[in-house]
């Protein structure tokens, strides 16, 4: 009995042991051996692409450097960043407005990289703010968001910003379906098939200063847009958008929008719609939005309410717009580069479909149609049909190409990167991520010309990849080495906010346009102090201005006195250095808003209202030089109806203050 | 005939003078540095009637030690130098115009005379702003003085001087060897 007991155990444990042993290894051991050199850039040695990514939630885009993985800055978009003094200087406040007022954040999910011939040219990066609809343009010269502009008539700004090839307009498509701006929306929620519409806009890029402007909207049946993608080379003149909830739900979104088998990829022909706005179909609606605007010689943003935009309801021209049916509430649609495959990612679907734009285009001149939605001409399923991925994987979302003729698609349920070819549709490879990948991207991989020798996948869970951190943890990044047959991770690095999509350039094709400083002579700032012998301090009613000057290691000037308590002081500081790398910094002690950082070059202002009699510190916040922690002074508050006079100095100690530069 | 000047000579004369008209619109003189916050480099270029380059930046860093800032209307010689430059460029034409060797032999004396005054003047003035330095600058070390090389390398604190001759620089000396190889080949013809 007991010789049965202890073999019952012996046996068991070996037995468990053996089922241990049997588990599949994880993650970890998913590396070879020399995959660390191949993400390896030496100290002082440059990465070889730029990857421009997405803040999600944070609002903002961070730039990396492949292959290290290395952050190299956050550009404040939509979410105000008291670090950088955005969205809490003066001059960049109107940035972040919209018609809802002031809008201190928001949650840019997709990035895209301004094109010339379908390829990137290196001038701005575009982003969408999905909450309060609004799209940003970015200079890759001076990493700094130049222009925001609203988008009315929609909600949820998802399926934005994409561009055409040549950059002709930044394309916006709405998630959410909503009562358009200018009729009655306090309508039932449940009279969504009636009263919802999905508006998609287009927004010219000027050519050379890539000033934005709603050039127009498209009605269009009330469905959620989620994605899209312009076509590109025989394709050009082509938006494909992928729509789900064409089930016209409002409620329980999960269930109610999964009901049919197949939803759609709505293909529009721009080109046309362009056409009938120059004959002049479209019509002028009212509408509030928003468009701001920052000037880079004075320094400052300017926001404008505008009150009318251009809309054309598809409808009314049943040659803009084709359904083509897609399984399973499709994410992502993706155009290869050559221009004339469409790929739709279901979801849910267990295949991948890839449509042909030219067999499309015969099905369109050949009427095989199978029905309408709305209005809207139904393409049969496999007239467009170039053919199905079979068995790729579970839940594919996104998909980008390398210049060898390959696709590499996401997969969100079964977490892996797979690798098919384009033409014969055969599945090739597929690499483990860790863990759920969302979009991927690779290098130049949505262009005509993708440069892919790497692929990065953002993923939406990382549980144990990374030391914990508490219930919140950083999202993170896979790189693969895609240059052989068989992708490669090679790293993994963590991330700001949520990363969604993000696009990477190779470094040598920016690099160069990167400014170091702003030339002094061309700013054009109101408050501009050109010289510490402009300094001064201008008293007008209880606003006072403070036209103050920093170069290391002093402001000029640095004492103040005659501030009275009621007042409100506009500190205008310009940075008087013309040397590359020498920011100086601002703040105020008690400041209910935020630091500065003034660039070489540059004016930047702090609005402060004293809210206690005595003396308040002023100091410089960014390390500059061996006499950083002197770079400081005192501003002296007064009771309101005090009559210290407003003086100011610099050098002169005090008494002899009051003498100096007395007013 | 003896007194005359030989073809070749004259060409070499001539060579010389033009070299000496490039040499007055081109830098003369460079003065590098290099500092671990540099690593681009800072560059102070000499020319004929002016300073060039990173004066501005040079400055700002100079007032940590208390130098005075560098400014072109503060040197006489800019004023001077270009014209200087000229005349010898018409002289070493005229020298070979006429042809005679007296009119050579005196061009190369007074080249290399003007030459060494130079170089001296320029000494002199990196002499006395690497010491005279305002007593109430932030960084005093004693005994340290900031005179960068006249020619050559030098440390000064964090920054490596790398003091040479630029473009027009050489283009002066390479007028300079024209003479004296017009010179060495008169010479020896005649004696």
């Amino acid at each position: 009995m007991k010789k049965n007991i202890i073999t019952l155990v012996v046996g068991g444990t070996l037995i468990a042991a053996a089922l241990e042993s049997c588990k599949p290894h994880n993650a970890s051991n998913a590396v070879t051996g020399n995959a660390s050199i191949k993400a390896y850039v030496a100290p002082g040695k440059y990465d070889e692409v730029y990857n421009f990514v997405s803040g999600g939630f944070s609002g903002q885009m961070s730039v990396y450097g492949i292959p290290s993985g290395r952050l190299f800055r956050v550009i404040p978009v939509f979410s105000v960043d008291p670090e950088k003094g955005w969205g809490y200087s003066e001059e960049t406040k109107p940035m972040l407005n919209t018609s809802h007022g002031f809008v201190p954040w928001d949650d840019l999910h997709h990035v895209q990289l301004s094109k010339t011939n379908g390829d990137a040219d290196g001038r701005w990066v575009f982003g969408n703010a999905n909450n309060t609809p609004r799209v940003a343009r970015i200079s890759l010269k001076t990493y700094k968001t130049e222009e925001i502009i609203e988008l009315p008539n929609s909600a949820g700004n998802h399926s934005s910003p994409f561009l055409t090839e040549n950059t002709e307009y930044v394309v916006a498509g709405t998630r959410f379906s909503v009562p358009p701006d200018n009729v009655n929306g306090d309508v039932p929620i449940n009279t969504y098939k009636q009263n919802f519409k999905g508006y998609l806009s287009f927004i010219s890029v000027g050519k050379e200063d890539g000033k934005l402007d709603i050039a127009f909207q498209l009605e269009c049946p009330g469905v959620n847009f989620d994605l899209s993608r312009a076509g590109k080379g025989v394709s050009h003149g082509w938006f494909f958008f992928s729509c789900y909830n064409t089930e016209q739900a409002n409620t329980l979104l999960e269930v109610n929008a999964s009901q049919k088998d197949k939803d759609f990829i709505m293909a529009v022909n721009w080109k046309k719609a362009e056409e009938y706005i120059k004959a002049g179909k479209g019509r002028k609606v009212n509408a509030k939005y928003a468009h701001n605007k920052y000037n880079e010689s004075t320094h400052s943003a300017t926001s404008e309410i505008r009150n009318e935009v251009t809309v054309l309801n598809v409808k009314d021209f049943p040659d803009i717009c084709y359904m083509m049916p897609c399984p399973k509430s499709p994410h992502g649609c993706d155009v290869d580069p050559s221009g004339e495959y469409i790929v739709g990612s279901g979801k849910l679907a267990a295949l991948i479909p890839v449509f042909s734009f030219s067999k499309m285009i015969k099905a369109i001149e050949a009427k095989a149609f199978d029905g309408a939605f709305d209005g809207l001409p139904i393409i049969k399923y496999e007239a467009a049909l170039y053919g199905e991925v079979k068995k790729p994987g579970l839940g594919p979302l996104h998909t980008e190409f390398d210049s060898n003729g390959n696709a590499y698609t996401s997969f969100f349920v079964s977490s892996e990167v797979v690798k098919w070819n384009v033409k014969d549709l055969k599945v090739l490879d597929r690499v483990p991520t860790f863990y759920s990948v969302g979009h991927l991207c690779v290098v130049e991989g949505d262009s005509k010309h993708p440069t892919g020798k790497y692929l990065i996948a953002y993923n939406k869970i990382t549980k144990d990849r990374f030391l914990p951190t508490g219930p919140e943890l950083a999202q993170s990044a896979q790189l693969y080495d895609i240059s052989g047959d068989k992708m490669e991770m090679i790293l993994d690095f963590p991330t700001i906010g949520e990363p969604h999509y993000a696009q990477a350039v190779l470094a040598e094709k920016i690099q160069k346009n990167s400014q170091k400083i702003y030339k002094i002579e061309d700013n054009k700032h109101k408050y501009v102090t050109k010289g510490e012998q402009e300094a001064k301090v201008v008293r007008e009613g209880n606003q006072v201005h403070v036209y103050m000057t920093c170069v290391r290691s002093h402001f000029a000037p640095d004492n103040i006195e005659g501030i009275k308590m009621g007042d409100e002081v506009y500190f205008h500081i310009t940075n008087l250095e013309q040397d590359w790398d020498v920011p100086h910094g601002f703040a105020v002690k008690g400041a209910v808003n935020a630091e500065l950082l003034i660039m070489p070059g540059e004016t930047t202002t702090l609005k402060w209202v004293p809210d206690r009699v005595g003396i308040t510190p002023i100091y410089c916040t960014d390390f500059c030089s061996a006499l950083h922690q002197e770079m400081q002074g005192y501003v002296r508050v007064s009771p309101s109806g005090s009559n210290v006079p407003l003086v100011w100095s610099l050098g002169t100690n005090l008494p002899k203050a009051n003498e100096v530069g007395s007013k | 005939m003896k007194n005359k000047l030989s073809g070749l000579s004259k060409i070499l004369l001539i060579l010389s003078s033009a070299l000496l008209v490039c040499s007055a619109f081109t830098p003369i003189w460079q003065i590098d540095l290099d500092a671990p916050q540099y690593p681009e480099g800072l560059n102070l270029k000499i020319y004929a009637d002016k300073l060039g380059g990173d004066v501005e930046i040079i400055n700002g860093l100079n007032h940590y030690i208390g130098m005075k800032t560098l400014h072109t209307v503060d040197f006489v010689e800019f004023s001077i130098l270009r014209f200087i430059i000229f005349f010898f460029a018409l002289f070493a034409i005229i020298t070979a115009v006429l042809g005679k060797k007296k009119l050579l032999y005196a061009l190369l004396f007074t080249f290399v005379l003007f030459g060494v005054v130079a170089m001296f003047d320029f000494w002199r003035w990196e002499y006395n702003y690497g010491h005279d330095l305002n007593p109430h600058a932030a960084i005093i070390i004693p005994d340290m003085a900031y005179q960068p090389p006249l020619i050559g390398f030098k440390q000064l604190l964090n920054f490596g001087a790398y003091s040479i001759p630029d473009i027009g620089g050489w283009l002066f000396i390479g007028s300079g060897l024209c003479m004296l190889i017009a010179v060495i080949k008169e010479y020896k013809f005649s004696s």
